[in-house]
């Protein structure tokens, strides 16, 4: 049993505050879901919807279906009516528009009187709110709980609402009762709800993360927001920098006198970044570098979701130099991930990127408390015993990596660093032989880095004959993908990499050898992980599904363009 | 640990001789030695150009980065670590062209450092094209007409921008230029010293005597007046003052953010397990 549940209106209608109340509520009551909002780059007006699925366990992805549908304008009623479910029930304000030879399932109830009479126009959402907990069979108190904290020390607010949401139910009392069962609740403990760049926000502050400097851009903001947030209750700095250029210049300056630093931003703003990349490869400076992804080129669709960067961000930045690429795959994986992102900047003193996308930063899921002791703080600088005086920052080593040390630590003591090629001491240099064992201890890094890169995640048939392969935020869609496919009997299995450079490649090896059929998923239309497999590893992938409307995938769809190809 | 000037001269310089840039050297030398300050406490960042060489000559830590971005890689390492004394040195180009967004911002941010300007009046290290204090009229191998656009003033422009310190120094005038570097580099927040530095190679218009018939020091006693400050600043031509022109702190970047009161970010001890409770925000 699920119930799968759809609320749209224009932007500015205070649709975000109540649902994401909502989506608490059900967590607290141990019901496992996901939440992901579809919105436009406006702030007031358009169609903004968002989906809820309630399902057993921890639900991976919305899916298509509604079961419910909360039209807080005619619009919404329009464009989604076609995918309600025969049995399903919509919620709308008869003031405002009537549902025509589908007044069986209409729930009646006046949003916007209820609304004014609770205290103002603005809480028709939480009138809704109200009203679908009926349709759900549950109560109001969870909500009103929450109402009362999230409000609190906001003269009214939270009593407004309060009477706002009891009006809805009261009102959706009278004319149905429940008409969904909702699915057993969960029994393995409290869960989060929480979204992804909450994930990214925490996970960072948690790994130690010091200072933060990036310049607000869609679908990244939210990483700055979070830690803003915690300033100063924690010793974190968030700099809104004056561009990006900035941003990443001032996160390096920050990294090399010795704190944990990272930036983050979407693609139009990393372009600006470029240069700072290749600073922080030359100069072997450790640096975490967030990208949230979306649709380009050039300003492209703002809140939509896409996976098209993977190439920039691996050939970013002018000249050679290592680094490594991770992914947000899921919330339970991303946090531990982004430990690792500063764990691997800190060893191999270079930059690391960690790529999310809208798809995953704005959803929130139901997911297990973290283990904060698997997290590292390990800053891999070396003891006073540990490097020859006087100092040298790129002392040459058989790893690439070299012994270093903050400006100011040791008395007597200094640390270069040079962005222009340099000797061991860090002086300009311009002779050929210098250069070249430069390059090469530069580059022997990435030895080491290869053996720190997680395998992609296996997850179906042991032994499959289809393999569906992603990266990224497409974890959950394809692992249900994988799912429906088995249960239609298809031997199937999904390989997902989070861990994109080096390319890991042992099972890709073991099992392109062995499956019928492969394909690789990605939310983009070159296809580049497919790409980047060919060209790293040889191997080639029969079929690609791409999607590069703005959209994440649904399950339905990769399971169709699987079938249609086998 | 005491050091004398000579203590902080070191590498093997690649500028011509007789170069503005070796008596800013001297300066800066014997302003860090006068101050008492050892090298592993001072930091000086700087962009690309002639002048940004820099840190390769002074014994310190030297951050050299990219050609535009000295300013925000100095402010970075002072959140992180306030105890360094923060230098950024560089050319007018640098600073003012490929930095220019840089510069108006942080002095609104100000951030507790000395911003030293070699400013030449040209791009040295890329053999000779207009600056954005290049005279109107010069010619360059670019600039083939001469210059067309008036000059950026950036002592003006920091004014205007609410800078705390502003100053005009001469590479010529050693001792002035010294104790100039000495207050800007004790002084509360951000500090603009733009230094006259004559570019024997390129900068044909603007030479050593040049400078030297025009240059004068006005007196200015307490200079708080920023009216009379942004007065002298506008002078050019015959005569060029030289002097603090505006010297009036007020709050620091640093001061304005609770969390880098005590201890500096960098020193400080890390458990990630005792976060565990920020959790309680998502439950
Ligand atoms: C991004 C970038 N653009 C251009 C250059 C080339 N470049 C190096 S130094 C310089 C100008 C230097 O002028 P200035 O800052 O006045 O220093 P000077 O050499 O005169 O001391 C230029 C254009 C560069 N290194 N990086
Ligand atoms: S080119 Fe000009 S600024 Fe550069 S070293 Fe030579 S004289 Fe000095
Ligand atoms: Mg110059």
């Amino acid at each position: 049993m699920e119930i799968n549940v759809l609320i749209g209106g224009a932007a500015g209608q205070g649709m975000e505050t109540i649902m994401n109340l909502l989506g608490k509520a059900l967590v607290r009551e141990d019901f496992g879901l996901i939440y992901t909002k579809d919105y436009m780059s406006r702030v007031r007006g358009g169609h903004n919807f968002s989906r809820l699925r309630i399902a057993p366990g921890q639900p991976w992805t919305t899916v298509e279906s509604i079961d419910v549908l909360v039209a807080l304008n005619e619009e919404t009623y329009r464009k989604h009516s076609q995918n309600l479910v025969p049995s399903g029930r919509v919620i709308y304000d008869p003031e405002l528009f009537s549902l025509p030879g589908d007044e069986s399932r209409g729930v009646p109830v006046e949003l916007k009187k209820l609304a004014e009479e609770a205290g103002g126009r603005v809480m028709a959402n939480t009138v809704a709110v109200g009203a679908l907990l009926v349709l759900m069979g549950l109560e109001t108190s969870t909500v009103e709980e929450l109402l009362k904290d999230t409000f609190a020390g906001k003269e009214g607010v939270a009593e407004k609402n309060i009477k706002a949401l009891k009006a809805g139910y009261d009102s959706a009392a009278r004319t149905c009762s429940a008409c969904f069962e909702l699915p057993a609740k969960n029994q393995d403990g409290k869960k989060l709800f929480i979204d992804g760049n909450q994930v990214v926000g925490m996970a960072a502050l948690a790994s130690g993360c010091r200072f933060l400097s990036a310049y607000p851009m869609t679908p990244a903001t939210g990483i700055m927001n979070y830690l803003a947030s915690k300033s100063p209750d924690y010793p974190v700095i968030v700099e809104q920098a004056e561009d990006e250029i900035a941003a990443i210049n001032m996160a390096l300056g920050a990294a090399y006198a010795g704190v944990r630093a990272m930036t983050c931003t979407s693609g139009g703003g990393f372009s600006l970044m470029a240069e700072g990349v290749s600073l922080a490869g030359m100069t072997e400076t450790p640096l975490v570098i967030v990208v949230g992804m979306r649709p380009g080129p050039a300003t492209g669709l703002p809140t939509r979701t896409e996976q098209a960067d993977l190439e920039f961000i691996l050939h970013s930045g002018h000249g050679e130099f290592p680094r490594a690429v991770l992914s947000a795959t899921s919330h339970d994986d991303a946090f531990y991930r982004l430990n690792k992102a500063f764990e691997l900047a800190d060893r191999y003193q270079t930059p690391v990127f960690f790529l999310t996308d809208q798809n995953f930063a704005d959803t929130h899921r139901s997911v297990g408390l973290y283990d904060f002791s698997r997290l590292g703080y390990n800053r891999f600088l070396a003891a006073e015993s540990n490097f020859e005086k006087p100092y040298k920052r790129y002392r040459i080593t058989e790893s690439g990596i070299s012994p270093r040390i903050l400006p100011g630590q040791y008395e007597g003591e200094t640390v270069l660093i040079d962005s222009d090629e340099h000797d061991e001491k860090g002086n300009i240099i311009e002779d050929a032989s210098t250069r070249r064992t430069m390059v090469d201890k530069r580059m022997r890094k990435l030895n080491g880095m290869a053996e720190e890169m997680d395998e992609p995640d296996l997850y179906g048939d042991p032994h499959p004959e289809v393999l569906l392969i992603g990266w990224g935020s497409t974890y959950g869609v394809i692992r249900e993908a994988v799912d429906a496919l088995i249960a239609r009997g298809i031997k199937s299995a999904m390989l997902h990499f989070s861990d994109l450079w080096p390319l890991p490649q042992k099972r890709l090896h073991s099992l392109l050898a062995e499956v019928k059929h492969s394909f690789c998923i990605e939310n983009n239309a070159g296809g580049q992980l497919s790409k980047l497999i060919r060209r790293e590893s040889g191997l080639s992938i029969n079929s690609n599904i791409l999607k590069y409307d703005g959209r994440p995938f649904l399950p339905d769809e990769i399971v169709k363009e699987v079938q249609n190809d086998l | 640990m005491t050091c004398k000037a000579e203590d902080y001269m070191t590498g093997e310089t690649a500028w011509c001789p007789g170069c503005g840039n070796y008596d800013i050297r001297e300066a800066l030398a014997g302003a860090l030695a006068e101050l008492g300050l050892p090298p592993h406490q001072v930091l000086l960042v700087s962009g690309i150009g002639q002048a940004a060489k820099i840190p390769h000559y002074i014994k310190a830590n030297g951050f050299n980065g990219l050609h535009g971005r000295a300013l925000p890689p100095a402010v970075g390492a002072k959140v992180a670590n306030k105890d360094l004394t923060v230098i950024v040195e560089s050319g007018d180009g640098d600073s003012y062209g490929e930095g220019g967004n840089h510069f108006m911002h942080n002095i609104r941010r100000n951030p507790d450092l000395a911003h030293l300007v070699h400013d030449n009046q040209v791009y040295g290290l890329t053999k000779g094209q207009a600056s954005p204090t290049s005279e109107p009229g010069m010619k360059t191998g670019v600039q083939v007409e001469g210059v067309t656009v008036p000059a950026l003033n950036p002592l003006s422009l920091a004014l205007v921008m609410g800078a705390g310190f502003v100053a005009r120094c001469f590479s010529g005038e050693k001792d002035h230029l010294k104790a100039t570097m000495k207050a800007a580099i004790n002084f509360p927040g951000y500090a603009l010293v733009d230094i006259l530095q004559p570019c024997v190679s390129f900068n044909k218009v603007n030479t050593h005597g040049w400078y030297k018939n025009r240059v004068y020091f006005p007196e200015v006693e307490a200079p708080q007046d920023w009216a009379k400050a942004m007065d002298l600043s506008r002078q050019w031509g015959d005569q060029i003052p030289l002097g603090i022109f505006y010297n009036k702190p007020h709050q620091t970047f640093g001061e304005s953010r609770a969390v880098l009161k005590g201890e500096p970010l960098s020193n400080r001890p890390f458990n990630p397990e005792e976060l565990s409770s920020l959790q309680n925000d998502f439950l």
